[in-house]
């Protein structure tokens, strides 16, 4: 039965880079070693000799022609969007601190 | 009474000029103006529609022929791009996003002169049950505004019923389509996984995500699923349409053997809603159908493959909503890391936010094999389950859902119960085949959904069965 410690919903919060309140650790903690545990019945389940099904459609290198296309949006339209750009570029903040 | 004629019969309407496009846009407006209180709506469409509907009617006039959904008003659930308005997902992480391009669906329906008029409320990102996880607001159920109209396009449901267009437009990834319509009592279709191209839709989880309408009938469903489907070079997972598409349907079940999935008439199915889903059995009986118990041992554990798979796919979809390139952006964040942070951390709601963290534990080091790999084998002897049951019959039954309508707040605090509304509905994401859900009865004036599903790519089938039932259990 898994039961999430605080550091583990922490190291969680780090790695899917949110910042948690202590309120919502609390909540995450107790919410997500429940739901955790409700999923681990399939661990119990025999499932020798079958292979993943990762997707359904059985498609296999779908691929599409090259080609330039126009679909009426421009650089603009998608810039519009952006919290900073500059000279037709988007803006970030600096790597380092 | 619906204000609203069968979309066949408003487009013939529009291309004979007997009805004017302009005063079906009005007459939607006015209605979702009148109903404001129930919350189902995020955004008008009205400028765009107005001028739209002002072109068809020009254009009628000279003579041109417009197409089968001339003039058509309809809703978009705002997890599709649409113009003319903001598209958020009702998440406070897209609010004032405008969409660049608009979602192939939506072109689609434009190109046979269908106009949206509005965007409906769901779930943030489509996360949830009952629409109580949307960033804004929750959308009261047309039969009883102290209830959820489900989730998660339930915004889209509570419009179709409430009457401010003919049909809406919604995303299953687990249940999202068929929910909402078995508690408000309306049509909804989920297609075979593949069939609608989702270019343009926001992503959840994209093993599952499908697009599909939802009605107040059929015929109306076959109508618009014809127009939507078909291979768009911007979605590479579609297949093919059926030959004879999907409208005009012949509404016969003769000849077609029905089975009743005994793992979704059994333990946590409430006896009233029972009691309905095994009345419209009778009646499929007394109508001459082949019904018969049908048994596929895993589905109870499909909700938690769903619960795992889910999550991991939401957690890599999700992590595109950085602050950096659109969406929210935290205003004090001296580094991009720290922009990161305080962006996602600020922008997303609780369920987004439980959600990935979920994803990420499932798909970490060391978790993976146990959690992620343990839940695709078993999606694996689902698949094979569903084919047995199929090489038996033509088509399942049972309930959409395993209860009515529940009141608003019931299951907030209380995430894993309310992961447990989709206990019938996830399995068929999770193998890819059709299901519709379609009216059968009341409990104390909450409607009860009951759901059909056929093999992979039969949903012209799907919607012959559904047809001739919708008739037989009126």
């Amino acid at each position: 039965m898994t039961k999430l410690t605080r550091e583990d919903v922490l190291k969680l919060a780090r790695l899917a880079r949110l910042e948690l309140t202590d309120e919502e650790v609390e909540h995450f903690q107790t919410e997500i070693s429940a739901i955790l545990q409700y999923v681990e019945q399939l661990q119990n389940v025999d499932l020798n000799g079958l292979e993943p099904t990762y997707q359904v459609t059985g498609l296999k290198n779908a691929t599409r022609s090259d080609e330039e296309k126009d679909y009426g949006t421009t650089p603009a339209d998608l810039l519009k969007n952006a919290p900073a750009t500059e000279d037709g570029h988007i803006k970030v903040k600096r790597m380092l601190a | 009474m619906s204000q609203w004629p069968l979309i066949t019969d408003i487009a013939v309407k529009v291309q004979s000029g007997e009805l004017k496009a302009v005063d079906l846009v009005e007459q939607a407006l006015a209605t979702i103006d009148a109903k404001k209180e129930f919350e189902a709506i995020i955004a008008t469409v009205s400028e765009r529609a107005r001028e739209r509907a002002a072109e068809i009617d020009e254009r009628v006039a000279r003579g041109e022929a417009i197409g089968r959904l001339a003039g058509v008003p309809f809703i978009a659930k705002d997890n599709f791009l649409t113009f003319g308005s903001q598209t958020t997902a009702a998440s406070n992480i897209l609010k004032g996003f405008e969409a660049p391009y608009q979602a192939t669906a939506i072109e689609k329906l434009e190109a046979e002169g269908a106009i949206v008029v509005a965007k409906a409320n769901l779930d943030a990102f489509a996360h949830g049950s009952s629409t109580e996880n949307s960033d804004y607001m929750t959308t009261k159920n047309p039969h009883d505004m102290t209830r959820v109209p489900g989730g998660s396009s339930g915004g889209s449901a509570a419009a179709v019923v409430l009457d401010m267009a003919p049909f809406a437009l919604g995303t299953d990834t687990g249940g999202s389509i068929r929910l909402p319509a078995a508690f408000t009592g309306s049509v909804g279709l989920k297609p075979t996984y593949g069939l609608v191209s989702r270019s343009g839709v926001v992503a959840m989880a994209s093993s599952t995500d499908v697009v599909g309408p939802i009605t107040r009938n059929v015929d109306d469903a076959a109508i618009v699923l014809d127009v939507m489907s078909g291979r768009d070079e911007l979605d590479s997972t579609m297949i093919d349409r059926n030959e004879l598409g999907y409208a005009n349907l012949e509404g016969d079940l003769a000849g077609k053997k029905i089975g009743v999935i005994k793992e979704y008439m059994g333990e946590g199915l409430d006896p009233e809603v029972k009691a309905q889903i095994e009345s419209a059995i009778d009646k499929l009986k007394v109508a001459g159908v082949e019904v018969k118990e049908v048994s596929l041992p895993s589905l109870p554990l499909a909700l938690a493959c769903y619960y795992i798979i889910c999550p991991a796919e939401v957690s890599s979809n999700l992590s595109r909503y950085d602050g950096q390139r659109y969406g929210f952006s935290h205003p004090e964040a001296g580094t991009l890391e720290e922009s990161y942070n305080k962006s996602r951390s600020a922008g997303f709601g609780n369920e987004a936010k439980r959600r990935i963290m979920i994803g990420t534990y499932v798909l970490s080091s060391g978790y993976y094999d146990a959690y992620y790999r343990k839940a695709q084998l078993l999606r694996t002897k689902l698949t094979k389950e569903f084919e047995a049951a199929f090489s038996d019959v033509d088509l399942l039954l049972g309930p959409t859902a395993p209860v009515t309508a529940f009141e608003i707040g019931a299951n907030v605090d209380d995430p894993l119960q309310m992961y447990l509304t989709d206990i019938m509905t996830v399995a068929v994401n999770l193998v890819g085949v059709p299901a519709i859900s379609i009216p059968a009865g009341t409990v104390n004036g909450l409607p009860v959904g009951l759901q059909l599903i056929a093999p992979m790519k039969k949903d012209r089938e799907l919607l012959n069965a559904a047809k001739t039932t919708e008739r037989i259990i009126e």
